[in-house]
Order: structure tokens, then C-alpha cells, then sequence
């Protein structure tokens, strides 16, 4: 796995780039921990302000840094991803293992189940949910629903690998081992399954964020929580772009760009990486 | 023929357990919301005259009646199936006494023609290039095409959206921003309100197809150039078969059908996508009439919309899945 | 015997890689000269990733990069059009396909578009060399498939839907429905079992005997080509080591590495152990110095390590590269007749 991440940064310009871009709006959440202000605090300094020495990016109409206040949001935000992307690896590897590798009838129930989540229409079943929850809705809540809708997909990937996996010479040597089944799943399969768990997982961040940028956007979120969404809602709240405080969304945007780019063009490069037709494709006529 | 039928009648009982299951999820999280349509009602209805409190009372009474919230859960839940049967899902809170469903009825061919134009755009537009940049790898156009599809594709819908009413409402206004037709036109079928509809859709469906087009691009690429290492591809090569025949018989017509099946599984986030466009273009469609329910705290319909949404997808899903067997010949069999 | 269609001369053909910086040079295809008369099948023989696969490639003018042509000649005599595939234009070559020259190919499961019928298949291969539209394409692809004794049905099937014997009688079908006079067949049965491989060379045999077509003719199974060809070069490492008659090959092998191919064929009634070839086939990015055999061969003296033997006349039509070819003996008692009588029992 290592090895694999290596010769990506090494001979992959997208991988590059990609953990450049990722790289900075990491650092950039961190500097969160830094903050002289708490984000919970409005008019502590001069409203819309313009991006200036003292504050980089200018300040909002509520009287926050912007520069301090994006930090926390996209804390909150990567952060969101994250625990999406974990919760919904453990539910997706485990349904695809088990299916891929039993087979027959747990195989066909798993994937009817996961036909019907893929059906759903996921936005209206979120909407729903901040209308029952409201303000109880927080990262945590979110990311959990969010978690539980979002893991059909990849599921679905991971099985197909399981499935080739299930036929390899080393899998009926473990059977004839006496290894059981978990066993056989989690210490010989899963290190094969890890790189598309890997890419899979930075499309699920993608995904999830993109969800939760919509909900603050629209105003279906706790509107205390500083994350991209609310950050953006506030500023439409206070027709930024009308008044003119331009920078209030345009470096927002810019910056959760920059993030969905990153994390894109490492899916990319990895699932690139995963299949080997392109790869020699890339090596042949790459020269 | 027979295959083709057991394969047909196996999706539809996929399609029954999705709505079934859809929508009862739905009734239940409508049924735990704190917010009561009851009172939301006396309070909007006594807010305008005073009322004294035996008419509320009374008027409470009849109101918990209508919506039949004096019965147990499963009473309601059998009830809600009744009437849903029926098209009949109560009143709406923000147009009472409306029903709820004839709001949402008034709202979906908004937004089914919104969805299929740009879906049916995108789809083959995304298609068409990504299969013939997978084929022409060395295309200095298509490559180009590649690299800014790859800028474009991790914006979220939003995003696009309101980067285009920036452009086209304030920046260079020569666009409809807001709106599925004209103030000035009448809702008739008429040349000018089918016009003006066309006009008003053009902005949200670019904003639509220019947010989907990425995922089918690089998906048909990514095909493509596994498909060109194929035998029958090869073969067809060597035997001199006119080229247009290769990229348009073997190359791209094999890797269309996987990516129907993607088309079918994508559904349902590319809906969500337009729930967010349709609110930044003020279109008249579900989303618009989603967000302006929870907003005015009507649970009937957000419960309405959010039913017909998941019948809606999920048929969409069915009919795209009945067409998968005349695209591949060997899902006939079985 | 001077009227060849096919004369190859000194042809070279690497795979040009470059990989992170690094060029490296794949001789799949060393200094081949050789040449196919009018109706004869020549085999080639040799182990896998030896460099046939590559030397068809460029004989049936598939030469895609990284594949690159790095010398010598390949010219084909169509009647008195000649044309070399490595220089020709594609439109020049466009025009000899199928129609001249057809390709059955190994691996009949994928070589057949899943999503057409067979039909349409026949169509977008034969219907611009054959020059016949609508009812007389289909009348004749018909009558081509009688001939064949293969049901007209097949055409309305999808590919998915024959068996696997089926499909390859049904590439021969396709590679022969223009009556072309030269034929590549790579492999064409390695993967069907013994009785239907049996069927799909007769038939192919059949065919090229009454069109009086050429083939060559890639497997690396001796028994095959002991059935089927009239001639065999052998190749080793990139290289042509060995090329005569098919009876003389197997009868009076002048090449050790020849011998030991014949004598790795199963017999009935002989229970000998065989004699086994140590090591593997050299890298062909990097292949010894000299004869690229010697490091296997047991006959090895120091010239083999040092000078590359070339391919000279050792008897009636046949060549040898090696320098001990006087020495070489059959390492079992010559058996072809016997071979003749089917060696695959």
C-alpha cells in the first residue's frame, strides 16, 4: 500500500497535484486551532471589510475574520467528510466482502438491498430529516444518515473484486487451511480491496460534502455551525454579492474547489492506478 | 421472449419494494416531526382575527380529525396508504386547503422535462466525447476537453448554478434568471408560453448538463480505452472494417451499456442536483415546492414530495433498466 | 517452387518502451528471412513470448506502437500486386484485407462483437472486399457457410449464444467467405478441447485445400503442427533457428533446441522419461551474447557464447542456425510416422 502511494506521488502528475491541493486546505483547517477568535462569535471585529493586510480575507457582515472563520468552517467540513467516508467504508467493505465471498443467496439479498438504497432519491430523505430533527441536526447526526445512505456504490465495486478474489489459488489454499471465512476476508482479501476502498473513499468525501454544502446553502443545517454550507448561506442571507462584499463568497467558493479538485484528481489517479489496462495503456504511448 | 419477461417482472418487484420502502420511511419520519400541522394552522389562522378559545378548540378538534391524528400509528400508517392509493395525501399547510398532492402534480412536469432535457444532453453529449477521447488518445482537442472536464467536474451544482446567474442575471443580463416562463405570457399552449418556457429552461438545464456531463465523459472514456484492447476490436481492425463502423459498432456501442446501468444508478443524485438548481433559478419545479414546504413547516408536503420523488426515480430507474436487454443481447437470457 | 508469396527479409521489429525515463529496446522480432510459397501451410513453433506473436503481427500488418519496424523487408506477391505491409498506406492496406490476406485469431470466445449478430458481422467484414450487396451478400455467405457445413442459422445467433466450437468454425467461416490467398492463424485452437480441435483443423485444412490458399499457421503445440503443416520455422528468442520440411524437422532436427521440441511430444506406447530443457527462454529486452540458446543447450561450445550462428542450408529446403548442426541427433527414436497417425491420441 505504501509503496503503492509512493510510486503515485512519483510518476502520477495528477496524484501530485492532487495531494498538493488536498494538502492545503488541510493545513489550512488546521490553522483553526490558532484562531484568536471562538467561531461562535459575531461582530468581534469591523464588518465587510475588504481582504486587507490585517484580514486576509476580509471580514463579514456579521463582524467575523473570514480568514479565522473559514478555518473552523472547513475544519468542520473535511472533518464531516471524513467520518462519512469511515462510516460508510465500514458498512460498504463489510456488505462487499460479504457478498463477493459468499456468494449464491446472501449475495442476491445484499445486492437487492443495495439495488433499493441506490434508488432512493437521497436529497428529499435529507430534507426530511432536518425537518423532523431541525437544530438537532448536527455534524455528527448528519454524518451518521449521511453514512447510512451513502455506502451502495462502493459496495458494489468492492464486491466485484471480492468476487474475482473468491476464485484466486490462495483463497481455496486458506479454505483448505482451515481458515474461516472472516478470517479469510479480513487477513488475505481486504489488502487487495484497500486501494479501491482508497479512491472510492475520496468520491464518497466529494459526495458527502457536496450534500452538506447544499443543506447549509439552503439553510437546512444548524446555521451556528461554521461549515462551507452555512458560511455561504449567511452570505446569501446578507445578499453579499449584492452589497457588494464579494469576497465573502468568492473565496469560499474557491477554496471548496480547490478541496473538491484535490480529493477528485486522486480518485482519478488511483483508479488509474487500480486498473492495469490503463496503466500499461499509459505506459506504451505515454513516452 | 420468456427471459425477457421474468427479467421485466423481476425489476418490477424491485420497483414495488423501493416505493413500498420509500415511502413508508417517509410517512415515519413525517410522523415523528415536531412541528404539528395542527397548531401551525391555529396559530396562522388566529394570528389574522381573534378567535375565542372554544373555537379553537373546536376548530383544533376538526383539524386533528381531518388529519386523522387522533388514531394509533399503524392506524395512520393504514390510512396513509389508503389515500395514497387514492392520490390523496391532505391538504397542504402553505396553499390551505390545496391538496397537497395537486401542488406537487402542478410541480412535476416542471421538473421532469427540466431532468429529461438536460439528463438526455448531457448523457449523450458526455458519451460522444469521452468515447472518442478514449479512442483518439492522442487528440489534442478531446485531450484539452479532458482536462477542463476535470476542472469542472467536483463543482458542485450549486455552485454552477449560481455561478451562472452571477454572469447571466447581473454581469452580462440577457438571460431569464428566475422563473419557467414570462410574467407577460399566459400558461396556454401557445407558441409564445411554450417559447418562453424553452427560453426560461435554458439556463438551469445548462447548469444541469454542464454539472453532469463530467461523471459520463470520464466514465465512457475510461471504457473506451479498455475496449480498444478487446479481441473483437483488434479483429475488426485487422480486417480492414471501415473505421467509422469499429468506433461506432464495436468500440462505442459496447461501452454504452454499462453505462446505461451507471445512467440508471445515477438517477437519483442527479434529482438531488436539481432540487438545488431549480431554488437558485426560482424554477417552478419539485425542489422549489420542497424547500418552500419546509420553510412554511408543512409536513404533508414535504411528505407528498418526497413520496412522488422516490416513485418518480425509481420508475425512472425501471424504464431505463427495461431497456438494458435490447442494448446487451446476452442479459436476454436470464 | 520460386513463386512465393510471401518473402520477409531481415526483418526487425522491437518494442520501443519508455518507462520513467528509462528506453528500453524488446527484440521480439531479430533478423527473420524466410519465405511462403503459393498453397503451402508453414508453422511456426516456439514457446510463449519466443516473439511469434510479434512477427505475425507485423506479417498481418498490426503494428501498433510500442511495436516499431526497425528493419528488413516484408513483401507480399497478390498475383502480381505486391505490396509490404510495413510501408504500405493504410488505405493500400485497407484494400488487401480480407480480401487478400485474413487473420483467425486466437481466443475464439472474444474475437466475435458480443452486442452483433453474426450477420452483421459478416457484413461489416466481407461486404466491402466481396463488393455484393443486400440478397446476394447474404446468398453467397450462405452458400459459403453450406460449404462449410455450418447451419445458416448461425448468422441470425448472437456470439454468446455458440459454442465455443462453434465460433472458431464460424472465424474460419469469416476469414475465408472472401477466398483470400494468404492466411494468419494464430493459435487457432489452442483453446477447444481435443475432439473439436480436431474438427476446426480438418475444416480449415479442407478449405485451404480446395481455395489452394497459403497459410501460416502459430501454435505451439508439435502435434498440431505435425498434422497440419508442410513446412515449420522454429523460433527462438526473436530468432528463426531452425525452418524445413515438417518431416524432416521431426525426423532429422539440425537445431538442439528443434530437438528438443520434437522429443517433449507424448507417444503412445513410450514410457520413457523425456530428456527435460533446463532454464527459460532469455529476456528479450537484454537476450546472450552469440546464439541466444547456448545458455540452455547442452551441446554449447565457446563460439556459441560468442558468435550468433547464421541460418545456412543444412539439406533439401531446410536451414539451420547452429554451429554444431552436423552433430545434432533426434533425442527419440525418429517416430513421425507414427506421428502422422495422429500423435495426439
Amino acid at each position: 500500500m505504501l509503496t503503492t502511494f509512493r510510486d503515485l506521488f512519483r510518476y502520477n502528475i495528477e496524484f501530485r497535484i492532487g495531494i498538493v491541493l488536498v494538502a492545503i486546505v488541510t493545513v489550512f483547517a488546521g490553522l483553526s486551532w490558532f484562531s484568536p477568535y471562538p467561531p461562535e462569535m459575531i461582530y468581534v471585529v469591523v464588518p465587510d471589510q475588504p481582504p486587507s493586510a490585517e484580514y486576509w480575507f476580509g471580514t463579514n457582515s456579521r463582524g467575523q475574520d473570514l480568514f479565522w472563520n473559514l478555518t473552523f468552517a472547513f475544519r468542520n467540513t473535511l472533518g464531516f467528510g471524513l467520518l462519512v467516508a469511515l462510516l460508510s467504508r465500514i458498512i460498504s467493505i463489510t456488505v462487499g466482502m460479504t457478498a463477493g465471498y459468499l456468494g449464491g443467496w446472501t449475495d442476491r439479498a445484499l445486492m437487492f438491498v443495495n439495488d433499493i438504497f441506490v434508488a432512493l432519491p437521497i436529497f428529499p430523505i435529507l430534507i426530511l430529516f432536518y425537518f423532523v430533527l431541525r437544530n438537532d441536526l448536527d455534524m455528527v447526526t448528519l454524518a451518521i444518515i449521511m453514512a447510512c445512505l451513502g455506502w451502495p456504490f462502493d459496495a458494489r465495486l468492492i464486491r466485484s473484486v471480492a468476487l474475482g478474489l473468491r476464485h484466486r489459488e490462495f483463497t481455496r489454499q486458506a479454505i483448505f487451511a482451515g481458515m474461516n471465512p472472516a478470517r479469510i476476508m479480513f487477513q488475505e482479501h481486504l489488502p487487495f480491496v484497500m486501494p479501491i476502498v482508497f479512491s472510492t473513499a475520496m468520491a464518497n468525501m466529494i459526495w458527502s460534502i457536496g450534500f452538506e454544502v447544499t443543506l447549509g446553502v439552503l439553510g437546512f443545517t444548524n446555521l451556528n455551525i461554521p461549515t462551507i454550507g452555512t458560511t455561504l448561506y449567511w452570505a446569501n442571507n446578507h445578499s453579499a454579492l449584492v452589497v457588494g462584499t464579494w469576497w465573502w463568497i468568492i473565496i469560499p467558493v474557491v477554496l471548496i474547489v480547490i478541496a473538491f479538485l484535490g480529493l477528485f484528481l486522486l480518485a482519478v489517479s488511483m483508479n488509474e492506478h487500480i486498473d492495469p489496462r490503463s496503466r500499461l495503456r499509459r505506459m506504451g504511448t505515454g513516452v | 421472449m420468456r427471459g425477457y419477461f421474468l427479467f421485466a417482472a423481476k425489476r418490477f418487484l424491485q420497483l414495488a419494494v423501493v416505493v413500498f420502502a420509500g415511502t413508508s420511511a417517509a410517512f415515519l419520519v413525517a410522523h415523528f416531526s415536531p412541528i404539528s400541522p395542527v397548531e401551525t394552522i391555529i396559530g396562522r389562522v388566529s394570528g389574522q382575527s381573534s378567535f375565542s378559545p372554544t373555537a379553537v378548540e373546536s376548530l383544533r378538534a376538526t383539524l386533528t380529525e381531518l388529519f386523522g391524528y387522533d388514531q394509533p400509528l399503524w392506524q395512520q400508517y393504514l390510512n396513509f396508504w389508503g389515500r395514497f392509493i387514492q392520490g390523496d395525501l391532505g391538504p397542504s399547510l402553505i396553499a390551505f386547503p390545496t391538496p397537497a398532492m395537486e401542488l406537487v402534480m402542478r410541480a412535476l412536469p416542471w421538473t421532469v422535462g427540466l431532468l429529461t432535457v438536460a439528463i438526455v444532453i448531457s448523457w449523450i453529449l458526455g458519451n460522444l466525447l469521452g468515447g472518442l477521447a478514449g479512442y483518439f488518445q492522442d487528440n489534442r482537442i478531446l485531450k484539452s476537453i479532458g482536462v477542463v472536464a476535470i476542472g469542472i467536474q467536483p463543482i458542485p451544482y450549486y455552485i454552477i448554478a449560481f455561478l451562472l446567474v452571477i454572469l447571466f442575471g447581473y454581469v452580462w443580463p440577457v438571460m431569464p434568471i428566475s422563473g419557467g416562463f414570462a410574467m407577460s405570457v399566459r400558461p396556454a399552449w401557445s407558441v409564445d408560453f411554450v417559447l418562453s418556457v424553452l427560453w426560461h429552461s435554458l439556463l438551469p438545464a445548462f447548469s444541469l448538463v454542464v454539472a453532469g456531463i463530467g461523471t459520463w465523459f470520464f466514465g465512457m472514456r475510461a471504457l473506451v480505452s479498455n475496449i480498444v484492447t478487446e479481441d473483437y476490436v483488434t479483429y475488426a481492425d485487422l480486417a480492414g472494417v471501415d473505421r467509422r463502423t469499429v468506433v461506432g459498432g464495436y468500440v462505442m456501442r459496447n461501452a454504452l451499456v454499462p453505462q446505461l446501468t451507471a445512467l440508471a444508478m445515477a438517477l437519483g443524485g442527479i434529482f438531488s442536483g436539481t432540487i438545488i438548481t431549480e431554488q437558485v433559478f426560482n424554477y417552478p419545479g419539485l425542489g422549489s415546492l420542497l424547500i418552500r414546504a419546509v420553510n412554511g413547516g408543512d409536513s404533508g408536503l414535504v411528505l407528498a414530495v418526497s413520496c412522488v420523488a422516490v416513485i418518480a426515480v425509481a420508475s425512472a430507474i425501471f424504464i431505463i433498466d427495461l431497456l438494458h436487454p435490447l442494448l446487451d443481447p446476452r442479459v436476454r437470457v436470464g | 517452387m520460386s513463386d512465393p508469396i510471401l518473402t520477409v527479409e531481415g526483418l526487425k521489429a522491437y518494442y520501443r518502451v519508455g518507462q520513467f525515463g528509462k528506453n528500453l529496446d524488446i527484440r521480439a522480432v531479430d533478423d527473420v528471412t524466410m519465405q511462403i510459397e503459393r498453397g503451402e501451410i508453414y508453422g511456426i513453433a516456439g514457446e510463449s513470448s519466443s516473439g511469434k506473436t510479434s512477427l505475425i503481427k507485423v506479417l498481418a500488418a498490426a503494428i501498433r506502437p510500442p511495436l516499431q519496424v526497425i528493419d528488413g523487408s516484408v513483401r507480399y506477391d497478390f498475383g502480381g500486386r505486391i505490396i509490404d505491409p510495413t510501408k504500405a498506406s493504410k488505405a493500400e492496406l485497407a484494400e488487401i484485407r480480407w480480401k487478400h490476406l485474413s487473420y483467425i485469431m486466437q481466443g475464439s470466445m472474444s474475437v466475435l462483437n458480443p452486442v452483433r449478430r453474426i450477420e452483421q458481422t459478416f457484413r461489416d467484414f466481407a461486404q466491402r472486399p466481396l463488393g455484393l450487396s443486400g440478397a446476394a451478400f447474404r446468398a453467397r455467405v450462405e452458400e459459403h457457410l453450406d460449404h462449410l457445413k455450418l447451419p445458416t442459422s448461425v448468422l441470425r445467433s448472437y456470439p454468446h449464444e455458440l459454442s465455443g466450437g462453434m465460433r472458431q468454425r464460424v472465424t474460419i467461416g469469416l476469414a475465408t467467405v472472401c477466398r483470400p490467398e494468404f492466411m494468419i492463424a494464430d493459435e487457432p485452437t489452442t483453446a477447444l478441447d481435443v475432439v473439436v480441435q480436431k474438427e476446426v483443423l480438418s475444416l480449415l485444412r479442407t478449405v485451404q485445400q480446395e481455395m489452394g490458399a497459403s497459410i501460416i499457421f502459430v501454435t505451439h503445440d508439435m502435434s498440431v503442427h505435425a498434422n497440419m503443416t508442410d513446412r515449420i520455422g522454429i523460433v527462438y528468442a526473436g530468432r528463426l533457428v531452425e525452418e524445413g520440411p515438417t518431416r524432416t524437422l521431426f525426423t532429422q532436427p539440425k537445431h538442439p533446441y528443434t530437438a528438443h521440441l520434437v522429443a517433449s511430444l507424448p507417444m503412445i506406447g513410450d514410457t520413457r522419461p523425456r530428456p527435460a530443457l533446463e532454464g527459460r527462454p532469455p529476456s528479450l529486452a537484454d537476450p546472450p551474447k552469440g546464439c541466444r540458446f547456448h545458455p540452455r543447450c547442452p551441446m554449447a561450445t565457446e563460439i556459441c557464447s560468442r558468435e550468433v550462428p547464421p541460418l545456412e542450408s543444412v539439406g533439401d529446403r531446410h536451414r539451420s542456425a547452429c554451429w554444431h548442426a552436423d552433430e545434432v541427433r533426434p533425442l527419440v527414436e525418429p517416430a513421425f510416422d507414427k506421428a502422422a497417425g495422429g500423435v495426439r491420441a
